[in-house]
């Protein structure tokens, strides 16, 4: 049958068409819609987890593996680098089912908090990476990596980006989903026990074995040449290609060569695909590993080739490509202009900055709200974490003084609270973040002694990626109601004496309990808890009444919510963003601001 | 024959369902279409684009000086987008302004009417005031449907009238069905009248 699908899409049909048994992943822009793709297809004989985080996720779906069932583990590209401990040490125990970890890479970036790039994973750890161009390339590829999981015993990345995963296009997708038959787990200690001795062997093996990876990828179907005659030639990967294509419709004078298995490097391929080009420039998003190879591969074999792309300057290193850059570049490489006719937008007028901001009453901005409000005049540093509540550092809120890598925040805090002594340290975790990073953090705190308030923001979902299930919801991707793990109870368990649960849209309580764990020694948690704006139903809706606003404008300037706007005869509510939380009617001075009659059901 | 359309707002504004309603309808009549949207972050009050392409194309994203029509929610965001328009192509375009947040402190507040001015000045336009046509649906949520039915009405979408409205009744849940297709006859009605 025929769907519209994502590039995510496509990779969860693909691999239902693989016959995936087990998928487990930990959400993360691009990467998130794989998992949700999967769980709104029958999918019976599938095991579906959102797992606590990707570390937890590579290790199920490895296991799964070793006893012959096919696995699949999602996740973004900092996610692998929580993943990195297993998949090193798998890298060198390998698999008998085939196993594929989906590491979406970000350009730009455009919601991440790095440029890294995945394929030099692959190399780091030794193992094959697929690399597809568009979602229907993803289809197929994600299926071509299960086979060749299998035919090496080894786990397999597949590295999507940003534009792959987020393009829509319609695909001829298997009509019914067969689990494969597997064998289950067989005890074999000399295999699934690393030990330092079996490292030594498999690490020669590895290398031995990559060489025959190397030749087979060499006539893998999706590493091309077209025009092989042409003595310039341009080599491309990912998106890049479809960028490259989309620039030289219809021109056949230039050698196009696209890489999509950039390690184990398909040597023999690329020699033949080269043979005869005086110069080659590369496109590739992220790091210039496929000009590296070019260029190890040319100093080897002695090719008279000019190599060009990142590392001579042609072809910027960071963010992403687009056509309009790939456009320019090739304009001087081939002499000739390639670039569509534009309206000459030089004379544009200048445009207002829309940087993302906590939505109209997100009760985040409460919780950040009040702890400002309580800390008033006193020395306070604020770490924040990854997540919606990144965006409380946007002004006039301006409460996020550190944020560096999931769970950081609490951490951190402790660090700042050690070498900082006249100052109070505060760490804003999400509760899905505190599920996935922040817990043996808070043990650290309470074992080091750590004077610091802990933060937990829990909205009960997982909001900036499309809002997830996690152990806190009760709710898991089988579809099923489980027990929900009680995060009150989880910091009492592990040592947190002083723990308060308030709600964030009660400023007055809020401050309070703020000023209350600031006057204590040790560590102490405030649970702020309020549901996510964008799946609660709105409590109802707040009015100014004109008559009595003074157009202070303070509700605007201390809380900075998009529902109010400020005009010539007083603050205004926008009623389509308005969702009634009431934080700005307990902010102004006059009590102008009031529940619309009638609003609250 | 290829059509490129690109659709661009502020997030929360219903770009999403429109640029869905476009594909799914040129999939219906059996014309290849590719699109992309901005995920993530942005979505969060940030401008958002959504491109889709009807033919054969290679690039997710439409290239600039390529696009046939602009389909634009907000006078700032047009603005911020003709760069991927044709030099013949057409923009329709919402002239309510969405004031980005904290313009209330006046310096990141702008002047709609400089941004229709300059659209003018570059290229065929077809003006609509979200709030006038959106006051009989009772909010400018429905300025997505709306839009669409401007697009079909002045034939510039690339897809039939009858297409469109399949797919809003495929789309949208019954309860809302009635009042989305009021509104999408509305926006046809100006659309058919639209000089461009």
């Amino acid at each position: 049958m025929k769907e519209y699908l994502m590039g995510n899409g496509a990779i969860a049909l693909g691999a239902m068409a693989a016959g995936v048994n087990l998928v487990a992943g930990y959400p993360g822009t691009p990467s998130s819609e794989i998992i949700e793709t999967l769980s709104k297809y029958p999918h019976e004989g599938l095991h579906l987890e959102w797992s606590v985080n990707e570390k937890a996720a590579l290790e199920v779906a490895a296991a799964a593996a070793y006893s012959g069932a096919r696995a699949m583990v999602t996740m973004k590209q900092v996610g692998l680098n929580v993943a990195s401990d297993p998949l090193m040490s798998l890298a060198y125990v390998g698999v008998k089912g085939g196993m594929v970890i989906v590491s979406a890479d970000d350009p730009g970036p455009i919601s991440s908090q790095t440029e890294q790039d995945t394929r030099r994973f692959a190399d780091f750890c030794r193992i094959p990476v697929f690399d597809p161009a568009t979602p229907e390339e993803a289809y197929v590829m994600i299926q071509d990596a299960f086979e060749y999981s299998e035919k090496y015993s080894t786990p397999v990345l597949f590295r999507p980006t940003t534009r792959v995963c987020h393009a829509y296009a319609s695909i001829d997708v298997e009509d019914i989903y067969k689990p494969r038959e597997y064998e289950g787990f067989v005890k074999d200690s000399k295999r699934w026990v690393i030990f330092p001795r079996l490292s030594y062997i498999n690490h020669g093996n590895i290398e031995k074995r990559n060489v025959s990876i190397a030749e087979d990828l060499s006539s893998y179907g999706f590493n091309s040449v077209a025009c092989p005659a042409a003595k310039k030639a341009i080599v491309a990967s990912g998106v890049s290609y479809s960028y490259v294509k989309e620039c030289l419709k219809g021109n056949t004078d230039v050698r196009l060569i696209r890489v999509a298995t950039a390690f184990p490097f398909p040597e023999s391929f690329m020699l033949e695909a080269l043979k005869g080009a005086d110069e080659v420039l590369c496109f590739e998003e992220l790091s210039p590993y496929i000009e590296e190879q070019i260029l190890k591969l040319s100093g080897r074999h002695k090719l008279a080739i000019e190599v060009r792309g990142k590392l001579d300057g042609e072809v910027p290193h960071n963010g992403e490509l687009s056509v309009e850059i790939v456009a320019k570049i090739l304009k001087e490489y081939l002499g000739e202009d390639i670039g569509l006719e534009q309206i000459d937008v030089s004379d544009s007028p200048g445009l207002p900055v829309r940087p993302p901001v906590l939505c109209a009453g997100c009760p985040h901005r409460g919780s950040f709200y009040a702890v400002k409000r309580a800390m008033q005049g006193k020395k306070a540093y604020f770490c924040g974490d990854i997540g919606c509540y990144t965006l409380g550092n946007a002004m006039p809120l301006d409460m996020v003084d550190t944020c560096l890598c999931m769970g950081a925040g609490i951490t951190m805090a402790q660090g700042l609270d050690h070498v900082n002594e006249d100052a109070t340290s505060f760490a804003f975790v999400g509760d899905s973040t505190f599920f996935a990073s922040g817990i043996t953090g808070v043990i650290n705190a309470v074992y080091n002694e750590a004077d610091m308030i802990l933060c937990v923001l829990d909205n009960s979902t997982t909001a900036m990626t499309g809002h997830q299930p996690h152990p806190g919801t009760g709710k898991n991707m089988m579809g099923n109601i489980v027990d929900k793990v009680d995060i009150e109870k989880v910091l009492r368990g592990i040592g947190v004496k002083t723990v308060m649960t308030v709600d964030p849209l009660d400023l007055k309580k809020s401050v309070e309990a703020v000023k209350d764990c600031a006057s204590l020694k040790g560590v102490k948690a405030i649970i702020f808890k309020s549901p996510c704006i964008a799946i609660a139903k709105p409590s109802g809706k707040c009015c100014v009444d004109s008559e009595k606003c003074i157009n202070c404008k303070k509700c605007i300037r201390e809380i900075g919510c998009p529902a109010l706007a400020g005009t010539e005869k007083g603050v205004s509510i926008d009623m389509d963003l308005c969702t009634g939380c009431g934080l700005c009617e307990q902010i102004c001075p006059v009590e102008a601001i009031r529940d619309l009659e009638g609003s609250r059901s | 024959m290829n059509k490129d359309i690109l659709i661009c707002g502020v997030g929360g504004q219903g770009t999403v369902l429109a640029s869905k309603i476009i594909a799914s309808a040129a999939m219906e009549e059996k014309k290849t279409v590719h699109s992309a949207e901005t995920i993530g972050m942005a979505q969060r009050g940030g401008s958002v684009t959504s491109h889709v392409r009807i033919g054969e194309s290679y690039s997710p994203l439409i290239p600039h000086g390529s696009a046939d029509l602009l389909l634009a929610f907000e006078p700032g965001e047009a603005v911020r987008n003709i760069k991927y328009l044709k030099k013949d192509g057409v923009v329709i375009v919402n002239t309510v302004p969405t004031d980005p947040v904290g313009a209330s402190s006046e310096d990141n507040s702008y002047d709609a009417s400089v941004m229709t001015d300059y659209l003018l000045k570059k290229c065929k336009c077809i003006f609509v005031n979200s709030e006038e046509v959106c006051k009989e649906f009772g909010s400018s949520k429905f300025f997505n449907i709306v839009i669409l039915g401007i697009a079909t009405g002045a034939d510039v979408l690339g897809v039939s009238f009858d297409t469109v409205q399949d797919q809003l009744t495929k789309r949208i849940p019954q309860k809302f069905l009635e009042i989305n297709k009021k509104a999408f006859m509305k926006g046809y009605e100006i659309g058919s009248n639209a000089q461009i």
